[in-house]
């Protein structure tokens, strides 16, 4: 390898025999990123500082977590209460996992409105359902390892969704329980997948960089880039504004961890576990509620299973849902106006799955869940048919230049 | 929402069915020296409330997790501690012949539980079970003011009202009734202090003493708080500043 | 802010140096300050510190017995030595020892000998009453303690270690 790479006789020593200076240089510095890139982009990486702030805690609360059902409560008070700074460690852990949610659905947004699931990114976008799916998969096992009320009777309602598996039904939740019912074989299991997943999390990570470092960067215009004038490298201009981010992003999670570590979770999480009793309102963690009020918007179980899951799978035929070519939204007047009707829908859909489930709510339930699929089988498809764009422009760097909105 | 949520811990609480009355169990919020951002914790009230729990509540009511070595936290130093812990007798063994012996407790030891599990503690408070108080400022919406209201929220009940059998009047549930008998009376204890012991003056202290023993790191926490704030946002000031510097070669 | 002063007078290029590098140095500081609770986190927790001390009733030990008590999850051997081992310990030659130590600093009362049971080289517990000098024998790698708790042959490099530890009456005393 013809390796005359800049830089002190170490790197180039280390460089010669493992080229990973090279390697960064070419993923960061010689990574052309558009130059127009606005805010809205910088949740993908903030997501991953949220990923690695969740395993970095995460491992070190396994040292002292028991994911025994006898012991789990009592681990986690003494964490709370013995162990040297484990009240922080557990408050960024259960702060962090709700913020890597909002995170994460701004992202979705942002991708949503900017048309970044179209041509050629379908695999990119897919890769990032996936990734949905495992953190929400991680996020309800990591519930349940507290053995309070809520993370008992959350893992008894949610288990019990596979029930409704038409013949095998009771077969495999009594597989997933290791039981009659949840109990200890439950949270050990749940324990050891929890610790899995972050990782399988953190690989389709590194597939969803791949296939973003292979299609690029989408943006704010939806248009491809068309020269070196369209870009910049993306270090130091990118690393800089999501390090601003990574700023901005720390000191929410710490005004909550610091000042109202409990304000998203809930009470009933500090009684430990009673199989006997199950609180009289239960609901999921907020970043579930939208999914809880489809659920709960079908009167029938089997059915009520279906439209949840569908709610989330519907995203992976999107890109050909979609018919319009034109990506960004700031060029579709149509689109635009039910992109902000989706996302109420979706906001108004969490805060009737953390009413009761009774009287004005269910009738509440159903409209905003047919809408939302109305949204995207029937109004995506029309929309992007009927629609007439608004000329796109030439080049990035003609808008940038001429000093409109970047 | 709050109330429902209220409703349902209370009916938890009684292991009675829950009447979810709106309107009834209304919380009045207190102020307690320990809100807001700056918060602490009262160290002369946490000492009284300890006195009310160890006179009045720990009866019936076990104080899990919290150790006499916690105690510090209160004030006391060292040799009360000791002297604190060793007035409990604390179950150990096996000694060499293979019994079960108590002793009497050492600053490590956890408070002892006044009832030997669940069932002996219903079978000796009419079939109700008192809750482990160590978490109960955290394990009920808005716990202190739960707290208090409850503990000073009894009254005799209206000429219309019709109790169950072994149930008490109270504003503060709702439903408006409990299992557990107004646990304070005027006078109970004699503060060290001479703080009058009025019901509400060792409801509020006491209120104290148990939100400290739900979160004893609080005050910790607030410190840290302080300091990683303002840290924080000299950091996204100064990662401000040098973005715009680096953009500004852009333009 | 020395630097701030120099800089003004410089080019902007110092300046906009200055500010990379402080802002670095305060991220660098930043990382620091959370990766301390992470490392701190691994440190004993409170509750092991709150059993830090052990007592034991000497009166059960008769003369020429040794029991072992458990001190910060640590085997404590307690010897009531006869005359002849407190001879034995007190007749040796100080400067030829490997960890030259008087038998008189070992103990405070001669005919109680009290060490920490682990062995100095890699940490097996010694047997007692064993080895060439019948005090303790370690059957992991062969060394030989005296009836001091004193290395005398074998690898171990120090002495057994002697605890903290205070008589609270004649026949009782606290480790730790």
């Amino acid at each position: 390898m013809s390796n005359s790479y800049r830089g002190s006789a170490v790197v180039r020593w280390v460089n010669d025999r493992l080229p990973i200076f090279t390697f960064l240089d070419h993923q960061m510095r010689d990574y052309p990123a558009p130059r127009n890139l606005n805010y809205w982009w910088n949740y993908g990486s903030l997501a991953l500082v949220a990923l690695v702030l969740q395993i970095v805690t995460g491992i070190f609360l396994a040292m002292h977590y028991i994911g025994d059902a006898r012991f789990a409560f009592d681990s986690v008070e003494h964490i709370m209460r013995n162990v040297n700074y484990g009240w922080l460690l557990r408050y960024l852990h259960s702060n962090g996992a709700a913020l890597f949610f909002l995170v994460v659905y701004v992202h979705i947004f942002r991708g949503l409105y900017y048309g970044s699931y179209k041509s050629p990114r379908e695999i990119l976008w897919w890769i990032g359902i996936v990734i949905v799916l495992a953190m929400m998969a991680t996020a309800f096992m990591g519930y349940v390892l507290p053995w309070g009320q809520m993370s008992f009777w959350a893992a008894t309602v949610i288990t019990n969704l596979f029930s409704a598996i038409p013949l095998l039904g009771q077969e495999i939740v009594a597989w997933l329980w290791g039981g009659f019912a949840v109990g200890g074989p439950t949270l050990t299991r749940f324990y050891a997948l929890h610790y899995l997943l972050p990782f399988v999390i953190f690989g389709l990570v590194f597939l969803h960089l791949w296939a973003l470092r292979t299609v690029k960067s989408n943006n704010p215009l939806g248009i491809d880039v068309r020269g070196p004038q369209d870009t910049v490298p993306f270090h130091p201009y990118y690393t800089s504004k999501d390090y601003f981010g990574m700023g901005l992003f720390l000191l929410v999670l710490a005004g909550f961890v610091f000042y109202a570590p409990n304000y998203m979770g809930h009470p009933d999480n500090y009684i430990p576990a009673n199989p006997m009793v199950t609180p009289t309102h239960i609901v999921p963690e907020w970043y579930f509620l939208p999914f809880y009020a489809i659920l709960r918007a079908i009167p029938d179980k089997l059915g009520g299973v279906i439209a949840m899951a569908a709610s989330l799978l519907v995203l992976f035929v999107l890109p050909w849902l979609d018919t319009s070519r034109v990506r960004s939204a700031r060029f579709r007047p149509i689109y635009k106006v039910i992109f902000w009707f989706l996302l109420a829908d979706v906001v108004l859909l969490g805060y009737v799955g953390s009413q009761p489930a009774e009287g004005i709510w269910i009738h509440i339930g159903r409209a905003l869940t047919a809408y939302y699929f109305f949204h995207f089988l029937i109004l995506t498809p029309v929309v992007g048919k009927i629609e007439r764009p608004r000329p796109l422009p030439q080049s990035i760097a003609a808008v940038v230049l001429k000093g409109g909105k970047a | 929402m709050k109330r429902i949520v209220l409703a349902a811990v209370a009916a938890l609480t009684l292991g009675a069915p829950a009447a979810l009355a709106s309107g009834e169990g209304d919380l009045a919020a207190q102020s307690w020296s320990f809100d807001g951002i700056f918060g602490q914790y009262d160290r002369h009230a946490m000492q009284r409330g300890f006195q009310v729990y160890k006179e009045v509540c720990a009866a019936c009511h076990a104080l899990k997790y919290v150790a006499f070595r916690n105690l510090a936290d209160l004030g006391f130093n060292e040799e009360e501690i000791k002297a604190i812990a060793a007035e409990y007798q604390i179950a150990d063994g096996p000694d060499e012949a293979g019994d079960m012996f108590t002793r009497p407790g050492r600053p490590s030891d956890q408070f002892p539980a006044p009832f030997a599990n669940d069932q002996a503690a219903r079978a000796s408070n009419n079939g109700a079970l008192p809750p482990n108080l160590s978490l109960i400022t955290k394990a009920r919406a808005h716990g202190p003011d739960y707290v208090y209201a409850l503990l000073t929220g009894y009254r005799d009940p209206p000429a219309d009202v019709v109790l169950g059998e072994g149930m008490n009047y109270s504003l503060a549930m709702p439903g408006n009734q409990i299992a557990m008998p107004p646990p304070l009376t005027e006078g109970q204890v004699t503060f060290a202090d001479g703080t009058p012991a009025t019901v509400e003056q060792m409801s509020r202290d006491v209120v104290q003493f148990l939100a400290w023993s739900a979160e004893p790191t609080l005050e910790e926490r607030k410190n840290a708080g302080i300091k990683s704030m303002l840290f924080l946002a000299l950091m996204t000031g100064l990662l401000y500043v040098s973005k715009r510097r680096i953009w500004s070669k852009l333009h | 802010m020395a630097e701030h002063g120099t800089a003004a007078v410089h080019t902007g290029e110092t300046r906009r140096d200055f500010l990379y590098v402080a802002t670095a140095a305060v991220s660098v500081v930043g990382v620091g300050a959370v990766g301390w609770p992470i490392v701190d986190s691994m440190n004993p927790t409170a509750d092991v510190l709150a059993l830090a001390t052990t007592e034991v009733d000497l009166v059960p030990i008769e003369v020429g017995q040794a029991i072992t008590v458990v001190w910060q999850s640590k085997p404590v051997f307690v010897r009531h030595r006869t005359d002849q081992e407190i001879a034995a310990a007190a007749d040796v030659a100080i400067e030829d020892l490997r960890d030259p130590q008087a038998d008189g600093d070992r103990v405070q009362k001669p005919e109680w000998l009290i060490l920490i049971g682990i062995c100095t080289h890699l940490g097996c517990i010694p047997i007692g009453y064993k080895g060439d000098f019948n005090g303790w024998f370690c059957p992991c790698h062969g060394s030989h303690y005296d009836t001091s708790g004193r290395i005398r042959v074998g690898p171990a490099p120090e002495n057994l270690k002697v605890p903290p530890y205070t008589f609270t009456t004649d026949t009782s005393i606290v480790i730790g």
